[in-house]
């Protein structure tokens, strides 16, 4: 599945400084293609983009608080924050609040 | 309406408008709303808390504390266009600091720099070097990565100051939001600092002083104005101090950040709490005088900033870190007036 991920706000320093990536994520139980959820693609960031300090980025197994996460421009936390299922060509932004003001 | 290929039936429409789809949830009413009715209802607001609190006159100068950093730009922003839509009649100004640390500030002063021009704001730039003799980065060169903080914080808010001196404002406003006020009303009480947990919830303050201070962004959530930030392009620099982990704030800051995950009003009720805190009238609060040295307000002898300067040309630099201050004989009394307080900026 094709998506375009968006660092800001400072989490593009944990990913080599590189701001936007687009990525070819396949989600698989044994042979079988099944959903992506926001909640695999996080773990999937954290173990090929992230390059250093994840626990900026992720806490447990959901973004860190404070960091704002929208899909297609449209604030997970209306579509279900880690349940959301991603779609072919989704756009996800992660932006960190964190870094001062 | 921008479209972006919406998740089909998963989004709601906006609960006030009823038309658009909803793009954000509020984090202080948890209402979902579009882009259109998220600009006007954050614009109004910061326009209500300006009206309520009376916070300027017309005619009056301001300055913008500008940093580049989102709250900062944001403010900046949105004050110049409040003041076009409501006349509030304001001659407004970017004012920023130049610390003097390579890889930081100077690439935060190119965006305040373009900020200049988008806006349509002049503005002024006032320098540690130029202040005080020091850059940032002579400081770190010569105390280290310890308590460099301190020398920062005691200095930038001189200079502010300042350059609000220079610039002639009535006012200073900064990019202070409801959870960086909420984080402070925390510190405040894990440190005990009576005096600065009675004013860190004022919308103004230093009204005795010769430049008052407020802060439009008050109730604003920190999530809304990088909403705001993000939906309108502006342009704002993220990136973190080189010298500064700060842990002490970085841990309140988590917790503020926890709680909201939990109870996004929290925050709003921390501020309520830090308001509603009445201080015994029995509790003696330091004497506000001027130090001897730079005539700047200081409850001792010499106000921190001459103390931490006196230290570094004197090869001394320790000197005002931790209980014990310069000579201050005021400071000989073991009471809560000699609190030492890090460096906030409240």
């Amino acid at each position: 599945m094709q998506l375009t991920l968006e660092f800001g706000g400072g989490l593009e320093l944990l990913c080599n400084s590189v701001k936007i990536h687009s990525v070819d994520v396949d989600h698989k139980v044994g042979e079988e293609k099944v959903q992506l959820t926001m909640k695999d693609l996080l773990a999937w960031v954290r173990k090929n983009l992230i390059k250093e300090r994840p626990e900026m980025f992720m806490k447990g197994d959901s973004v860190r608080p404070g960091v704002l996460v929208l899909v297609n421009d449209c604030d997970w936390e209306l579509s279900g924050q880690l349940d959301t299922i991603l779609e072919e060509k989704d756009v996800v932004v992660f932006i960190s609040t964190l870094h001062g003001g | 309406m921008e479209v972006v290929a919406e998740k089909p039936g998963r989004v709601r429409n906006c609960c006030l408008c009823n038309l658009r789809k909803a793009a954000l949830k509020r984090p202080k009413t948890l209402q979902q709303i579009c882009r259109e009715c998220f600009y006007e209802v954050f614009e109004e607001e910061i326009h209500r808390v300006i009206v309520d609190n009376r916070l300027f006159k017309p005619g009056e100068r301001i300055a913008i504390g500008a940093s580049g950093g989102k709250d900062s730009t944001v403010l900046a922003y949105v004050m110049a266009e409040l003041n076009r839509r409501h006349n509030y009649g304001l001659d407004l100004f970017l004012l920023s600091v130049d610390e003097g640390i390579t890889g930081y500030r100077d690439d935060s002063l190119e965006t305040v720099k373009r900020n200049e021009i988008q806006y349509g704001l002049p503005l002024k730039v006032v320098s540690y070097k130029d202040l005080y003799g020091w850059t940032m980065d002579e400081i770190v060169k010569m105390i280290g990565l310890k308590n460099n903080c301190t020398f920062c914080g005691v200095f930038r808010r001189q200079a502010l100051d300042r350059g609000a001196a220079l610039l002639k404002v009535d006012k200073v406003v900064t990019g202070h939001n409801a959870d960086d006020i909420a984080e402070t009303v925390i510190l405040n009480i894990l440190r005990g600092d009576i005096a600065r947990l009675g004013r860190c919830t004022s919308i103004t303050t230093g009204e005795d002083g010769p430049i008052p201070r407020c802060k439009p962004f008050k109730y604003t959530y920190e999530k809304e104005i990088v909403m705001y930030a993000y939906f309108k392009k502006l342009d704002y620099f993220s990136t973190e101090c080189i010298y500064s982990p700060n842990a002490y704030r970085g841990f309140a800051r988590e917790f503020i950040k926890d709680l909201e995950r939990i109870r996004p009003r929290a925050i709003l009720d921390i501020i309520k709490s830090g308001e509603d805190f009445r201080i015994a009238t029995s509790t003696k609060m330091p004497e506000q005088g001027t130090c001897e040295r730079c005539g700047y307000i200081s409850s001792q002898k010499w106000c921190k900033a001459c103390v931490l300067l006196e230290g570094l040309n004197r090869g001394l630099p320790k000197l005002g870190i931790g209980r014990r201050g310069i000579d201050n004989e005021r400071n000989s009394r073991k009471t809560i007036e000699n609190k030492q307080c890090g460096s906030l900026d409240f």
